[in-house]
């Protein structure tokens, strides 16, 4: 290593203090559609909970509940039991290649409009300016001395942030038990202890990053900018400033005291900066900073409407079609330019996985008959000399009331089996019981065969005994002693 | 100043000033609050470090102000589960075993904790699945499992025998009885106790009954009998076996008996009551009991029994 030219005099800065953002309020376009997906988004966070799904009498009437105490999964009319979490595991790989398919086909949507980080964010910078006005009241206020007036505005704002947060946090929790009964809990302080941890953790962690870290999550703390990065191509609409149009910069004045076309379109007016929620300028080319939001392309297009020149001077686009625009083509319509290869790709594996799973949802069977065999000892002779070997059968009913079954045995001629609720005198080839609504009954039997009888195979099938029907076949195996051997 | 202030051309950002071959650091300086919460974290460690065993000694960490250990936290967890469980032993404690099968959550929880049980006291004999000697092992380990037992097999009664154990030395009420070696002791003459042996096995078939089996019937009748029954059939008052069964403790062949009848087996079972406590050895009979070749109570006992039958009221009542 050299170091030719020690630093001297000259210090350096390692850390930063964190640049106030403070976008300015813009109406337009895909401000509009901001607005849409934050009214739903919200709305299908803090609602959802409260939805109701009649489900008879034995399970619980909410819409979407994570049942972890019941180890059960509502959502709507499907219900997911523990051994089927790969149907959970599935609809998050579904979210995962969804994110690669919106991204291959308009880029960092996901950032801009319907990241929690990004809604939430929106959310508190809305705040900020109910309270303190827009961009320049609120950097006024920011370098303003601490009065009395300072602190009770902040103090009002914070207030509302913690509001938010709380609403937020507590809005979590319901997703996980009956939402009423829930609130009433809460209030009363009978809930769990680790429903007030959750609502703690999710409250600091929203008024935290949504009310004071905010772009920073995007820029230094979340990993999905920096994949999305590398996911770009040059076929994926990124918010473009049209720098072979705009460039070189002048004012409206400026530019009239020159020959015409000695300056392009951008007249410097900096309202792409000023709107900006994460503070950067579009115009240095594309960046991990832009969350591609488009409010720039908003403010853009109004200020070009009032200075009488065309729309899209930031636009959205991909690189190769700048590359055309810039050689002098008109440029593609957007819809032309979402399906591509790669985003086609994605789509048939995303819809692959879809369908997949939604089979497998209608084919699964509701009700189910495992077999468990007890190896030590593998079987056992009684003082009849008959062989006995035991199981532990596990019913399971998926269905929403109890249900009448017949565990039957299928093979093993002359053999009879009982549980260990009834005795050996109450022996039989079948054995009826009932089994309760969504649950799985465990049922010890004991099947015994006479003396002589050798090593094979049979079955156990479970019938239900309902107008509905249905029901299980599991082979096993029979152990006996081996030949004439004595028997201890 | 400026003059040492160094510019990446193509970036417009500042370097650090030092190089590498002509390679140089960019500086984009790290968040302030990035530095906060990394003295924050230092701050984290050192408390964890007064808080925690952490810092290495000569032969162990240093306690830590909390004086956590392993060991500490699974002792509480330990406590903690006893705690739990405290009332349920308690009620299994404070009901008669005669009563046990009719609370069918105490009786549940009572063969959980005797399957536990097993496991550390019993197993060393009786083996992990309860059924006793392995074939070519040591002989004399009762399978816990079938329905074959020699001193009875309803819940009292395997109570007893585990309070009390079989022919334990230091308890005056375990179960006892001793079968002579006719054999050795010269009681039987040795062809006798071939033509015994010959009888016994024609009774569970295991032999054509031939006319050594005729002869060592009388020998039977005569020496046998009075302990094994007029049957075979056995007598559980003295833990008698049955010898007309399918089970045979000590082997089932011809030379097997022999050797059983010349040289007499008394095998010896721990009375468990100096050892462990009554509401174990409740559990560890409810396991017993449970292993499928649990016996109903005596008829002595019958308006007991039937109150207190597994398949409860119903069963009684359809009776």
């Amino acid at each position: 290593m050299r170091n030719p030219e020690p630093m001297q005099g000259h210090q350096q800065n390692w850390y930063e203090k964190r640049r106030g953002v403070f976008p300015r309020q813009i109406d337009g376009t895909f401000r509009r559609l901001k607005w849409a997906i934050m009214a739903v988004t919200l709305t299908i966070y803090y609602a959802t909970p409260w939805l109701r799904w009649d489900r008879g009498p034995y399970a619980p009437d909410q819409a979407v509940l994570v049942d972890l105490a019941h180890r059960r999964f509502y959502m709507f009319a499907i219900e997911i039991w523990p051994q089927e979490f790969y149907f959970v595991a599935g609809l998050l790989i579904m979210a995962g290649i969804g994110l690669f398919l919106v991204t291959s086909a308009v880029g960092r949507a996901w950032c801009g409009y319907a990241c929690p980080q990004t809604v939430w964010t929106d959310l508190f910078q809305h705040v900020d300016r109910f309270i303190d006005g827009d961009r320049n009241a609120q950097i006024r206020l920011q370098n303003a001395p601490w009065t009395v007036a300072k602190a009770g505005r902040r103090a009002l704002k914070w207030s509302i942030y913690l509001a938010i947060s709380f609403w937020t946090g507590g809005a979590w929790i319901m997703y996980f038990a009956d939402a009423p009964t829930l609130v009433r809990e809460f209030w009363s302080g009978e809930a769990a202890p680790v429903a007030y941890a959750s609502v703690a953790v999710l409250t600091a962690t929203t008024f935290a990053l949504g009310g004071f870290l905010r772009e920073q999550v995007c820029i230094y703390m979340c990993p999905w900018p920096r994949i999305q990065t590398a996911m770009l191509d040059e076929k994926s609409l990124i918010v473009t400033y049209k720098d072979w149009r705009g460039e070189p910069r002048a004012s409206v004045k400026a530019a009239q005291k020159q020959q015409a076309g000695s300056f392009g379109d951008c007249i410097d007016c900096n309202q792409c900066v000023a709107v900006c929620p994460t503070g950067i300028d579009i115009r240095e080319g594309p960046q991990i900073g832009c969350i591609t939001c488009a409010l720039c392309i908003d403010a853009c297009d109004r200020v070009m409407r009032q200075v009488g020149r065309p729309r899209g001077l930031i636009d959205y686009a991909t690189l190769e079609d700048a590359a055309r625009e810039k050689a002098g083509a008109a440029p593609t319509p957007h819809r032309k330019l979402i399906w591509h290869p790669r985003t086609l790709v994605y789509f048939a594996i995303w819809a692959a996985i879809g369908c997949a799973l939604m089979f497998a949802l209608g084919t699964r069977r509701h009700i189910d008959l495992a077999v468990q065999k007890d190896r030590n000892p593998p079987f056992m002779v009684l003082s009849d000399g008959t062989v006995r070997n035991a199981w532990t059968l596990k019913l399971k009913n998926m269905e929403g009331r109890p249900r009448s079954m017949t565990v039957t045995l299928d093979g093993l001629p002359g053999a009879a089996m009982w549980t260990d609720t009834m005795g050996r005198e109450d022996a039989a080839r079948s054995v009826a019981v009932t089994v309760d609504a969504d649950a799985i009954r465990p049922l010890r039997v004991y099947v015994a065969a006479a003396a002589g009888t050798h090593e094979q195979s049979f079955a156990f099938r479970l019938e239900a005994k309902d107008a509905e029907g249905g029901g299980d076949r599991v082979k096993a195996r029979f152990d006996a002693p081996e030949g004439e051997g004595e028997s201890e | 100043m400026s003059e040492h202030k160094k510019i990446d051309e193509a970036t417009g950002v500042e370097t650090v000033g030092h190089e590498w071959d002509g390679i140089e650091e960019l500086n984009n300086p790290l968040p302030r609050w990035w530095l906060w919460s990394f003295y924050a974290s230092i701050v984290f460690a050192i408390g964890y470090v007064i808080v925690y065993p952490a810092i290495p000694m000569a032969h162990k960490a240093s306690d830590g102000v909390w004086k956590w250990s392993s060991r500490g936290a699974l002792a509480a967890e330990v406590a903690g589960a006893e705690k739990a469980r405290a009332s349920t032993l308690a009620a299994i404690g404070a009901t008669p075993i005669d009563q046990l099968p009719g609370k069918p959550e105490l009786m549940q929880a009572a063969v959980a904790g005797g399957r536990a049980a097993f496991r550390v006291n019993c197993v060393q004999c009786h083996g992990a699945g309860a059924a006793g000697s392995v074939p070519g092992g040591a002989r004399g380990y009762p399978n816990l499992n079938d329905d074959d037992w020699l001193w009875g097999g309803d819940l009292r009664t395997i109570e007893t025998t585990i309070t009390h154990g079989i022919r334990f030395p230091g308890d005056d009420q375990t179960r006892q009885s001793l079968m002579p070696s006719f054999g050795r002791d010269g009681i039987l003459p040795p062809e006798q106790v071939d033509d015994v042996a010959s009888y016994v096995l024609s009774l569970s078939g295991r032999e054509k009954a031939g006319a050594a089996a005729g002869r060592g019937a009388a020998v039977f009748s005569a020496n046998c009998a009075v302990c094994h029954g007029a049957d075979a059939k056995g007598g559980r008052q003295v833990g008698a076996p049955n010898l007309a069964d399918a089970i045979w403790l000590y082997g089932g062949k011809h030379e097997d008996v022999v050797a059983s009848v010349t040289n007499a087996h008394a095998g010896v079972m721990p009375a468990w009551g100096h050892r462990l406590d009554p509401v174990t050895i409740k559990m560890l009979a409810a396991y017993v009991h449970s292993l499928g070749g649990g016996e109903k109570f005596a008829p002595a006992a019958q308006p007991l029994a039937q109150e207190s039958t597994p398949a409860g009221p119903a069963a009684a009542a359809a009776r």
